[in-house]
């Protein structure tokens, strides 16, 4: 047995400070209460900082420095010099890409190897990209002359904490909005780190501020009258409550919510290419993913030899400890979360699935799931339309094309769906009638910052990346 | 002699294709005629045929799409003097027409000028198209009764959406005829779909509907229902158009927007491999 | 399951008596996403393997080389001197293991024999008019038994390409049942040279013909064309040996042969078989590197790992 010794990254690259305050017109300040909550390794437990809590006090002190840096620096720069601060920015997280996807995947619990491969490469690239959109403003087909809104708010979850923001962020600066940003209560401190990297870049005070805080301080932010554009990444039912708190006003609404995406293998896909993709599908990120190929549809004439090779495959997955460079699946994000990926996959149990996991030892501390599938599922199963958020995988059949895109469509959702065939004009056929906003054909879960990305139905609307994606931050 | 006695018309809804008259049986009195006054259920109904209608029209190829609202222009033309007959004015219909045929135009080109090929940094094709959202609900301006209507229906559904249209409350023979201009443009039963009666007891059921996919509230004037409106609309996350302004001139170009804010992009990926 | 393993055992027997059945069982092998597969192996490339692993590695990858000399100057002196260091690749650490073969030409096979006699050494010899294989079969057959004769234990045969990408796999079947009879006792590996078959579809078809025509293991390239053994080929060929074992219950081993000279770079490989076929093939009888500046970068990262000091080829043989 070959046996792979610990081979982990070292964590004094990143120095984290004992405790944050709030960043607000270009400095670290006490929130106005001084109320302040933990950051958690969640593969440990250890508390890693304490972390001010933002008010509604705060909120309205950030939401005016963004005001006045929209309307005395940052609205009337020309395009071609905030291009050149977000370049800066880029370029000084490519220099810095060690320090930020070690602090993401202590705080997050994710995979050094997809936070240094993956998510870090991905900010970087895609301040890059929006950068040089600042200065051609004319030319992305919005009329000669599209102006920003104002002031963003935006609140991002704790899944991909640094990518999120950079989703947000450089849009949004580019097209010459400034922004108030939330980052999740449980992912914090990678969005601090970018907050020194916008004083490293010496970007002018006030174009980015980042308030922490729970719920209670994104709802101030969403709510607040300050504020021109909200954009918002996270659950379904959060993005509900922000639609309807957003009604009537004149704040421009973008959403990308979650999803419950089919990955669909017909009988001639390239077998192995295809587990590939449905295991990068389902256990990427440990499945906090809203774009997870998490329901799996094998054509029946071919789902024994799929769930077998998909057997063999789970069991080389390594989980553990999420700085080792071997480890594909890092911890469950929060003690919360793991409650409800149990509380689902115990359903899952329930209605009669049936589970399995390879053999996997979890460690003591932190929290952990193993990667799981559950076969014999239907679409009337919680575990086939609940989005779980975690590694579980619900593997259900279809006899026909016609029978995989109505199992397919069959959920409120319509994020992503993947479509695994050798033969090219199915693929289309499929592509055509699947309501998803993104469709990945014989691969799944790729990114890039030229490509738009948001759903469909309850999956949210607007679009982040490429040329769409700044339509979201111009008055068009 | 005896003068000859005018034939009246009756004043219809149009769900599906066909003229019926509200389920509920009301009808209300509006511009010297007998309108029908629509009822939740009619508003259900609509839906149902909207819904109906969507794979069939979305599947059609968009030359063809293009074509069926140029004959739309093609028909309104023909009855322009009926239209002005109904008060409404010679320029207007003019307008209307044009409106058509500006849209009619976008049917094949659009997709091209939002959407295309992405250069990711990977060995992948990737493109991204638009597609209708499916089906909307639409609150049509008061006024101008007639090229309010079509602004608003045209860009809706020259992309492959059907729609659910609570016509103007006040002046809604214009939007009745329009429905026959339709009805013989060889447009497919339930693209179009129109409820003539009050905004305040059709809109909210078919903001709440969890089968509708959009809802356009340009036609609402009243700030708290346009709000109302809104958060109903929340439940199944609908795409919103928000009200006009007041003074929203709707004889300039009116340029993407309503066609993009009722549309979806997808996005598809492909390795490209030997 | 073992009903359906046992009917498809059967079945596969059969293949080679029709070329109609050949074709049809090859081309309904699923197809390898070039993309996707080459994603794999790059991913698997990742993998950190650090100290007592890494020592482990080292050592399991020495045994597993085939210690190779295919030139025109090969000379009687060459192929001593080469054969000595398999026995004894580092002369100042007796706990260095020997390597898995010393691989040469037919004519060099009795020098070679000379040498390791009573080691458990293997001697392999290419053959079939290596590397092109542009002979008629009798001149190829002959070439196998004289190197058999000789002493070789293990034949490299090359695989007509030309008669593959042609589609007629039937002939290129029968050379390689032809071949096997002509080895007698003498392991076949079979040389698909990959670099040729332009498509990893046709790796797969060809590995499944390899095998079912009786080859004991499937090598990627003779080393002489300008693509030798990359990852993602060896990928390709490790699925087609792993499943060919579901199918019929035998194992065959893979043989990547060029391009591999560092430590790094064969340990990636045994990562992907670890990862991939499982420890089953972590053995010199089921996994071979074709290879000769290799071996010296191991003993060079076998000596720093004991000593700590990062050494130099100056204190490594270079035959």
């Amino acid at each position: 047995m070959f046996e792979y010794a610990p081979a982990p990254e070292s964590r004094s690259v990143v120095d984290i400070k004992p405790a944050y305050g709030l960043f607000v017109d270009g400095t670290f300040v006490d929130p106005v209460d001084g109320g302040s909550f933990k950051s958690i390794n969640p593969a440990s437990e250890e508390v890693l900082a304490e972390i001010a809590e933002g008010g509604a006090q705060d909120v309205d002190r950030a939401v005016r420095a963004a005001r006045t840096a929209y309307e005395k620096v940052w609205g009337p720069m020309p395009g071609r010099d905030r291009a050149k601060y977000l370049f800066r920015i880029a370029r000084i997280i490519q220099e810095r890409s060690r320090e930020l996807a070690v602090l993401e995947s202590l705080d997050n619990g994710k995979p050094i190897k997809e936070s240094r491969d993956v998510d870090i490469p991905l900010v970087a690239a895609h301040f890059f990209y929006y950068a040089g959109w600042a200065d051609k403003l004319p030319y992305a087909g919005f009329g000669p002359d599209p102006k920003p809104l104002g002031v963003a708010a935006q609140v991002i979850p704790w899944n991909f904490p640094l990518l999120m923001l950079a989703w947000k962020i450089a849009p949004a600066l580019a097209a010459g909005n400034t922004v108030v940003l939330k980052p999740a209560e449980t992912t914090p401190l990678t969005a601090l780190l970018f907050a020194e990297i916008c004083q490293q870049a010496d970007l002018p005070a006030g174009v980015v501020n980042i308030v922490t805080g729970a719920g209670e301080t994104g709802r101030a932010l969403v709510e607040h009258p300050g504020v021109d554009k909200v954009a918002f990444t996270g659950s379904t039912e959060v993005g509900r409550a922000i639609a309807r708190a957003v009604a009537g006003t004149r704040k421009k609404l973008t959403l990308e919510l979650g999803g419950k995406a089919a990955n669909i293998v017909f009988d001639d896909a390239p077998i192995d290419q295809a587990v590939e993709g449905i295991v990068n599908g389902i256990f990427f990120n440990q499945g906090h993913v809203c774009c997870a190929g998490s329901r799996l549809l094998i054509q029946e004439s071919v789902a024994d030899r799929v769930l077998e090779s998909l057997k063999r495959r789970m069991a080389q997955l390594r989980v553990g400890d999420p700085l080792d460079k071997n480890t594909d699946i890092g911890a469950i994000n929060s003690a919360a979360q793991l409650a409800r990926i149990r509380e689902l996959s115990d359903a899952g149990s329930a209605e009669g699935a049936e589970r399995w996991s390879p053999p996997c030892e979890l460690p003591e501390r932190g929290f952990w799931f193993a990667p799981t599938i559950f076969t014999g599922v239907t679409q009337a199963h919680r575990i086939a339309r609940e989005e779980i958020f975690g590694p579980v995988l619900s593997v259900l059949t279809f006899r026909t094309p016609a029978e995989a895109v109505e199992k397919a469509n069959n959920t409120p959702y319509g994020l992503s769906a993947g479509i695994w065939t050798d033969k090219g004009s199915r693929i289309l056929w499929m592509a055509d009638r699947l309501r998803a906003g993104v469709v990945w054909a014989n691969t799944f879960n790729k990114f890039d910052p030229t490509s738009p990305f948001g759903g469909y139905k309850e999956s949210g609307y607007g679009r982040e990346g490429g040329r769409h994606g700044l339509e979201a931050y111009l008055n068009v | 002699m005896s003068e000859r006695v005018a034939v009246r018309k009756t004043y219809k809804l149009f769900i599906g294709g066909k003229f019926p008259r509200s389920e509920s049986g009301r009808s209300y009195l509006v511009q010297d005629a007998n309108v029908s006054l629509a009822s939740r259920k009619d508003a259900r109904d609509a839906v149902v045929a909207a819904r109906a209608a969507v794979k069939g029209w979305a599947g059609a190829t968009a030359y063809n799409r293009g074509q069926i609202l140029y004959r739309a222009a093609e028909m309104l033309e023909g009855r322009r003097e009926q239209f002005v007959a109904l008060g409404v004015p010679g320029d207007e219909v003019d307008a209307a027409v044009d409106r058509w045929v500006w849209y009619a135009g976008w049917s094949d080109k659009l997709a091209q000028v939002y959407g295309g090929a992405n250069p990711v940094a990977g060995p992948y094709f990737n493109l991204s198209a638009p597609e209708p959202t499916g089906v909307v609900a639409v609150v049509a301006p008061e006024r101008p009764a007639l090229l309010g209507l079509v602004s608003v229906i045209a860009p809706a559904i020259v992309t492959g959406n059907t729609v659910v249209v609570a016509t103007s409350p006040t002046e809604p023979l214009a939007a009745v005829t329009l429905a026959e201009v339709l009805a013989t443009s060889d447009l497919p039963g339930g693209v179009v779909n129109l409820l003539t009666g009050r905004i305040t007891e059709t809109a909210p059921t078919l903001a709440a509907h969890m089968d509708v996919n959009a809802i356009d509230l340009t036609g609402v004037t009243d700030a708290e229902l346009a709000a109302d409106l809104e958060v109903k609309a929340a439940a199944n996350l609908k795409r919103v158009l928000r009200p006009a302004p007041a003074d929203h001139d709707w004889f300039a170009d009116p340029g993407l927007g309503r066609m993009t804010t009722l549309l979806e992009t997808k996005t598809v990926w492909h390795p490209k491999g030997v | 399951m073992t009903a359906t393993a046992t009917s498809a055992r059967s079945d596969l027997s059969e293949l080679g008596r029709s070329e109609t059945a050949l074709r049809t069982f090859l081309h309904g092998l699923p197809g390898v996403d070039q993309v996707g597969a080459e994603q794999r192996a790059a991913q698997l490339g990742t993998r950190s393997i650090k100290t007592t692993a890494k020592a482990e590695a080292i050592d399991l990858a020495i045994r597993m080389v085939d210690l190779t000399t295919l030139e025109g100057a090969d000379t009687p002196g060459k192929v001593r001197a080469l054969a000595t260091k398999a026995l004894r690749p580092d002369p100042a650490d007796p706990s260095c293991p020997h390597v898995g073969a010393v691989c040469v030409y037919p004519a060099m096979v009795p020098y070679v024999a000379e040498v390791l006699r009573g080691s458990a050494v293997h001697l392999a010899s290419v053959a079939t008019a290596f590397p092109s294989g542009q002979a008629p079969l009798e001149v190829k057959l002959a070439d196998t038994r004289a190197a058999v004769e000789a002493g070789a234990d293990e034949i490299d045969m090359v695989i007509n390409r030309g008669a593959f990408l042609a589609g007629r796999y039937s002939e290129v079947y029968d050379e390689i049942v032809a071949t096997k009879e002509a080895c007698g006792d003498a392991h076949l590996k079979v040389i698909l040279e990959t670099g040729e078959l332009a498509t990893y579809d046709n790796v797969r078809r060809a590995s499944w013909l390899a095998m079912l025509a009786g080859g004991d293991f499937i090598k990627t390239s003779t080393g002489k064309v300008p693509v030798a053994a990359t990852p993602p080929v060896t990928l390709v060929m490790l699925e087609a040996v792993r499943d060919f074992r579901a199918a019929t219950g035998r194992q065959v081993g893979v043989k990547p042969a060029g391009g591999i000279r560092t430590t790094k770079d064969a340990i990636k490989y045994l990562v992907m078989v670890n990862e991939t076929v499982g420890p089953d093939w972590l053995d010199p009888d089921w996994f071979r590197f074709g290879a000769s500046s290799l071996l010296n970068d191991l003993l060079m990262q076998r000596t720093k790992l004991t000593t700590g000091v990062y050494s130099g080829p100056d204190y490594f043989t270079l035959d």
